[in-house]
């Protein structure tokens, strides 16, 4: 038996050995699969960092993401809410409306008395929720759609692509404007209505051609010899290694997700409460927006919260594109 | 190349029947049905409702509903708009589907070329301050929140400069005492421009089939002469000032949607540019000594082109999007407008036919790039 160096019997107590047990092993399967994980994930960042425009959008989305969190608190300590809320409040302080920016406050108010800096807060939230919730839907069904057809073939191929070809043909906005005509479109039922035309159309042909060179490699070979079923072959062995490449195009489905989002309720079809959309939708109904830059806080801060957001998401997918499509890379050599 | 054709237009015809269906089905989901509209009214007496629920079929079963819309639909006959109430869909749709055509076909033949050009410089001279600037004002212009844009571009260039319309097809005050309609106008601005476009084909086609490249420098004359022919005969015309009106209510729309759609061609030409720059046949043509341009245009960016023709269709459908919501803000009477007006005011019919509009024409956009695809790439040619 070997003993470690520091190893000092105890009185009385004999030194059993460590029983083996099954999970064990599979513990420590996962913490090798997760430091190759880690490992695939530092490379890819490097990669990454080579990018400035990759980082800037990086940066762009923090910033973003940091005044999602900031609302709420804000709420909670200096803003009170007769004054601040985004939908019902009202600027008492102001004899004017529209007030221009002040330090109460820092953007000014909109033609109905509402702080302009909280309503884009409060909007920030629901921007990345309802992008972050399409890009999901539109990964899920994408990468099961893509894997499946795929590995089946056949029938199930034919059906799925031509499915995909049908809804890369049809305009969405135009098919979103029509359903808004048809049904109340609250942001959920939008970021589904996304979620499903993105997994089903473009993004499911691009991951399954991608999963048909996954599906020849000899470790699925190996899986199959080894007894593992179609469903454990789909779920355990392609999907996983078809993630990256979903990645990228959640990237794209939030910035999809987003402009259509503020297209809608700058037409005023959704029915959502407040969105930036909608702050530039208050802000042209109220006939401001022909004032130019004299009224420019009722446009500017929402119009550039749209086009940055979309475009660090859109840039920040090509910077990563870089990183899954290695014959992208510049050549250090 | 026959038998692709056919196919592909069958298929075309399988998804068109496809999209009725489902826009067919998408308004039985909705609560309530067309006869709402009439037979809310409350003063009317219960028998009177059943009576207009009847004359429009609403009592029979759902698949005979479905065969009657779909052969209505075939026949052209998308009933009669509540909104415009005598007028059928039909007549409004066909009034306004030329308007819509030009807008998206110059915007997106401008943005297709201007994307490409840039899309193989900034491939071409990687990492240069044009690069940056080219993706960066790109992609910004390509995720720019459109509505915004175009009232900023109307802002910039009819408001404060004042040097096109603000917007709509015409002035009224030009038109007032025309004797002519606006379409009759526009018809004939349209045959113009494609007797031109068949003039320039027939020309390059002749130059290619002499075979002489010196030939190739003299091209531009024969077209300016071309042009300078048709703005004489026009001014010469009645109706010169009323064509000039529509040109300049024209200028601003396409040049907004020319903007927001070629950084999608750029960024795509760069990307393929940068996977073809690596073949051995341009290492081959640079080191037979040819000129850096000619191994640029002839050699890496003729292959290039490829894989930017297979996703045109992404870039057609962001054009329609686009289109629509241009059309919108311009107020461009086009499909686009149609269908949000016939949405704000709940004119269903009309609402159904711009929908299948706008799909029947992406469609179209749709097998054009892929028979341009199969005239490109002589391996789906020979299959």
């Amino acid at each position: 038996m070997i003993t470690p160096p520091n190893y000092t019997p105890v009185p009385g107590v004999s030194p059993e050995p460590p029983v083996m047990d099954v999970g064990h092993s599979r513990v420590r399967l996962a913490l090798a699969r997760s430091r190759l994980a880690w490992q695939s994930f530092c490379q890819g960042w490097s990669i990454f960092m080579e990018s400035r425009i990759g980082m800037l959008s990086l940066v762009i989305i923090a910033i973003f993401a940091v005044m999602a969190v900031a609302h709420p608190v804000l709420m909670l300590t200096i803003w009170d809410a007769d004054t601040y809320d985004p939908v019902t409040g009202y600027a008492f302080d102001q004899f004017e409306q529209p007030a221009p920016p002040s330090w109460r406050h820092p953007l000014g108010t909109d033609p109905l008395g509402r702080d302009v800096l909280s309503q884009l807060l409060w909007s920030t939230r629901s921007e990345f929720v309802l992008g972050i919730t399409a890009a999901l839907v539109t990964v899920a069904i994408a990468t099961t759609v893509g894997a499946v057809s795929a590995y089946y073939g056949g029938f199930v191929d034919v059906l799925f692509m031509r499915l995909a070809d049908l809804i890369i043909a049809l305009p969405g906005i135009s098919l979103l404007i029509v359903l808004s005509a048809l049904f109340k479109l609250n942001l959920f039922y939008l970021a589904l209505v996304i979620g499903i035309l993105g997994g089903f159309g473009g993004t499911a042909i691009i991951l399954k051609s991608q999963a048909l060179s996954i599906k020849v490699k000899p470790y699925i070979e190996a899986a199959r010899v080894a007894g593992g079923g179609h469903f454990h072959i789909i779920f355990v062995h392609i999907i996983p290694n078809l993630l990256p490449l979903s990645l990228l195009y959640m990237m794209f489905t939030v910035t999809s997700a987003i402009f259509a989002e503020a297209v809608l309720s700058f037409l005023g079809l959704l029915d959502v409460r407040m969105s930036w959309g909608i702050m530039i939708h208050t802000a042209n109904t109220g006939g401001y927006l022909m004032g130019g830059t004299r009224y420019w806080w009722l446009v500017i801060p929402a119009g550039a919260s749209i086009t940055l957001l979309c475009s660090a998401f859109y840039m920040g997918g090509r910077a990563l594109d870089e990183v899954v499509n290695p014959r992208l890379r510049r050549r250090n050599n | 190349m026959t038998g692709y054709l056919v196919r592909r237009a069958g298929q075309m015809v399988l998804t068109l029947f496809l999209i009725i269906t489902f826009a067919f089905f998408l308004v039985q989901a909705q609560p309530g049905d067309y006869s709402a509209f009439y037979a809310l009214n409350p003063d009317l007496p219960p028998d009177v409702r059943e009576q207009i629920r009847e004359s429009f079929g609403l009592n029979k079963p759902l698949w005979e509903q479905y065969l009657i819309h779909l052969r209505n639909t075939v026949t052209g006959d998308f009933g009669v708009s509540f909104g415009h109430f005598p007028r059928p869909v039909m007549d409004v749709l066909i009034e306004r589907l030329p308007r819509t055509a030009v807008l998206f076909l110059s915007a997106t033949v401008l943005s297709f070329y201007i994307g490409f050009f840039l899309g193989k410089a900034i491939a071409w001279r990687r990492g240069g301050v044009l690069e940056y600037t080219a993706t960066i004002s790109g992609a910004t212009l390509f995720t720019v929140f459109t509505p915004a844009f175009a009232l900023m571009m109307i802002w910039i260039f009819a408001f404060r400069l004042g040097w096109l319309p603000v917007g709509k097809f015409l002035d009224p005050l030009v038109w007032r005492h025309a004797e002519v309609t606006a379409n009759f106008v526009f018809s004939q601005m349209l045959i113009t421009a494609a007797l031109f476009t068949v003039f320039a084909f027939l020309v390059l086609y002749a130059v290619k089939k002499t075979g002489r490249v010196g030939l190739a420098r003299w091209v531009p004359v024969p077209l300016a002469l071309a042009i300078v022919v048709a703005i004489v005969a026009w001014s010469l015309s009645s109706i010169g000032g009323l064509a000039l009106d529509i040109l300049r209510h024209m200028i601003l729309p396409i040049v907004t949607l020319t903007l927001i759609s070629f950084a999608g061609t750029m960024l795509l030409t760069r990307n393929s540019m940068l996977e073809t720059v690596r073949e051995d046949y341009v290492m081959a043509a640079r080191a037979k000594g040819l000129p850096e341009k000619l191994v640029r245009d002839r050699h890496a960016a003729r292959n290039a082109l490829l894989p930017v023709v297979t996703s045109l269709v992404y870039s057609l459908i962001f054009a329609i999007d686009g289109s629509v919501i241009i059309e919108g803000v311009f107020s461009w009477p086009g499909t686009g407008l149609t269908l949000l007006q016939a949405v704000r005011t709940e004119d269903l019919p009309l609402v159904m036919g711009a929908m299948v509009f706008i799909g029947l024409f992406s469609l179209l956009a749709h097998v054009i790039v892929d028979v341009l695809y199969v005239y490109l790439d002589p391996r789906i040619r020979y299959q």
